[in-house]
């Protein structure tokens, strides 16, 4: 049987990030998980990929599948990364959980050229209208967790995380918001409708020159 | 496993000499090395010529691009994966080198290198100094973990061999892959420290102190000259041996294994005999221990790794060590290793990871200490052998044929 991940399906927001990035290129994936985007990017595009996991489990399966990946927490292992290793450096659905997302977004571009980022969209209108109706801290797909035991402690919308990449002096050169279809819409066009239909949203970033 | 012979003490019945419990001939092979191009040593000492005692299992390719180099620790040997010719017992990892096993024999060509300084017929304190036709003793030069993988080196140009597929240890085994790694980057593609250090730990110095110190205290050590006055400081060895096997436990390992149980006997004895299981334990290794090891090669080994800082030798910035090396590095801690805890590894990590070296790196959940990288452990295997087929598919080594 040929399974999904030899056909090369992947979950729709890493298709998104894996469809930004180039052939034969250097990558990081921060927060890498069982390692699903390094191994289709190893398969279909050449890359030379590295990972940090901070579970256990998320390590092993990695390193036992043959991929490069070390078990470290990203807000305090990356800076042992020398500048510019990278040509991409990924965080995907990540940044919600640091401490201090603006010090790792500096270390994201610090050590890659190009920094990918995704993340669930806090002012996605379903989370809208569960504060609204409900009035209790909205639950969902991509955010599964009661207020009381999430991981997740910064939550931001893409509004906010557009304004912190103009503040912090980052060149914002794709931005795609998903919806819970996985259909994409370009944030920059349409701000008002990506804030309020994407679920979830993807930024490639680089530095201002 | 809990002996039944209970040693009362470590004195023991049997006082065989040095010369006697060792002198057995040698399984493996062997090689006179260094005779164009002597061994020079980091104390400044030269070895013009000396042998390298080793052991392969499977066969080269071809193209010699399937040779994995399995580095033994402070008491191991060069009898990975075969019954031990002295103790009997199976090969120390035996567990995962062989055919069908994690390190294939039908797929890699394994060696593995009695160290410089050891016991079991390489050259070491225990050989014939050619210059005065008695044993060695105290007169051989100090070594050090970069002398044996220098001379590893020698035994790998002597095999024909450009480059290793992979070279892998466990703690001092460890810090011979860290020094493969620094030193001859090109010539290993794959690299796996298990349970290690870039430094030797001032704990871990002053464990070896003890074990040295109990050897010297022993009147049959005569100054490092016992074998040619023909007696052994067994007891003193025994008692070094019994102290660092403590280190490759864990606590609770050791509370899981024997709690406070008695060793054959329902109640205190209100004297000094191994009334616990525990104690009967130690004596029992200690005393065995003895049959296979040489008291001044234990000497000479611990301080080896003592004076192992590989940061030091770079300006003390350890990923220095690791500039520009391509080799794909897998560093593995335990977490109930105290004696080479994660902490230490992961430093191996960040020195890899500042030089954006190939590394990965997994602590492996266990609660047998140290010694777990020699022990069963699932997990352990599992990363261990996902990394090493990763690694074959990029070398392009194929599948052993079944």
């Amino acid at each position: 049987m040929i399974t999904r991940k030899q056909l090369g399906v992947i979950r729709a927001d890493l298709q998104v990030i894996a469809d930004m990035i180039n052939s034969d290129t250097r990558l990081l994936d921060v927060g890498c998980g069982d390692g699903a985007l390094l191994d289709h990017l190893a398969n279909f595009k050449q890359v030379d990929g590295r990972g940090i996991e901070l579970s256990t489990e998320g390590v092993n399966a990695c390193v036992s599948s043959g991929l490069s990946v070390i078990q470290g927490d990203a807000e305090t292992d990356l800076k042992d990364y020398p500048d510019q290793a990278f040509d991409y450096v990924v965080l995907s659905q990540t940044i919600q959980a640091m401490a201090s997302p603006k010090e790792v977004l500096e270390d994201l571009l610090r050590i890659g050229e190009r920094a990918i980022v995704s993340f669930p969209n806090f002012a996605y209108w379903r989370l809208r209208w569960q504060i609204l109706t409900r009035g209790r801290m909205p639950v969902s797909r991509t955010l599964a967790f009661q207020w009381y035991d999430t991981p997740n402690i910064h939550f931001c919308t893409i509004r906010d995380f557009v304004i912190l990449c103009e503040e912090m002096g980052i060149t914002i050169e794709r931005s795609i918001a998903l919806d819970r279809d996985g259909d994409k819409r370009r944030v920059r066009s349409a701000m008002f409708f990506a804030n309020l239909f994407g679920e979830q949203a993807v930024f490639l970033l680089s530095k201002q020159k | 496993m809990i002996e039944t012979s209970v040693p009362e003490c470590i004195d023991g019945s049997t006082d065989k000499s040095a010369e006697e419990s060792t002198k057995v001939a040698l399984p493996g092979k062997s090689v006179l090395l260094g005779q164009d191009q002597p061994l020079r040593l980091d104390c400044g000492a030269e070895l013009a010529e000396f042998t390298t005692a080793y052991q392969t299992y499977g066969k080269l390719n071809a193209e010699k691009s399937n040779a994995v180099m399995v580095c033994h620790a402070l008491t191991g040997d060069q009898f990975v994966a075969e019954t031990h010719p002295i103790s009997g017992m199976d090969g120390w990892w035996s567990q995962i080198v062989g055919p069908g096993k994690i390190f294939d024999t039908d797929r890699y060509f394994i060696i593995c290198a009695n160290v410089l300084g050891g016991c079991m017929g390489s050259t070491g304190p225990k050989e014939i100094n050619p210059e005065t036709g008695k044993s060695w003793g105290l007169d051989f030069p100090v070594i050090t973990v970069g002398d044996m993988v220098r001379a590893q080196v020698m035994l790998l140009d002597h095999l024909g061999i450009d480059q290793l597929f992979a070279v892998i240890g466990g703690s001092m085994g460890g810090m011979q892959v860290l020094e493969w790694v620094a030193s001859f980057p090109d010539r290993v593609f794959a690299a796996i420290p298990i349970a290690t250090a870039a430094r030797h730990s001032s704990q871990n110095i002053a464990f070896h102190e003890v074990g040295r110190q109990a050897i010297m205290a022993d009147p049959d050590w005569c100054g490092g000259d016992y074998l040619s006055q023909d007696k052994n400081p067994h007891r003193g060895l025994a008692v070094a041996r019994m102290t660092a096997h403590i280190t490759y436990m864990s606590g609770s390992a050791l509370h899981r294994k024997f709690g406070r149980r008695l060793q054959d006997r329902k109640s205190f004895t209100y004297g000094f005999g191994a009334d616990f299981q525990v104690e009967s334990y130690l004596r029992h290794q200690g005393v065995t221990f003895v049959d296979r090891f040489d008291a001044n090669s234990y000497l000479y080994i611990t301080r080896a790794m003592d004076y192992f800082d590989l940061a030091a030798e770079h300006d003390g910035v350890l990923a220095n060590a690791f500039k520009g090396a391509k080799t794909r590095c897998c560093v593995l801690s335990f977490t109930t290793d105290w004696l080479f805890p994660t902490e230490e590894n992961r430093q191996i990590v960040r020195a890899l990871n500042a030089v954006a070296a190939n590394v990965s790196f997994a602590e492996i959940e266990s609660d047998k200490g140290h010694d777990a990288f020699l022990m069963d452990e699932p997990e352990f295997h599992m990363v261990l052998s996902g990394f090493l087929n990763g690694s074959a598919v990029l070398r392009g080594l194929r599948q052993a044929d079944s």
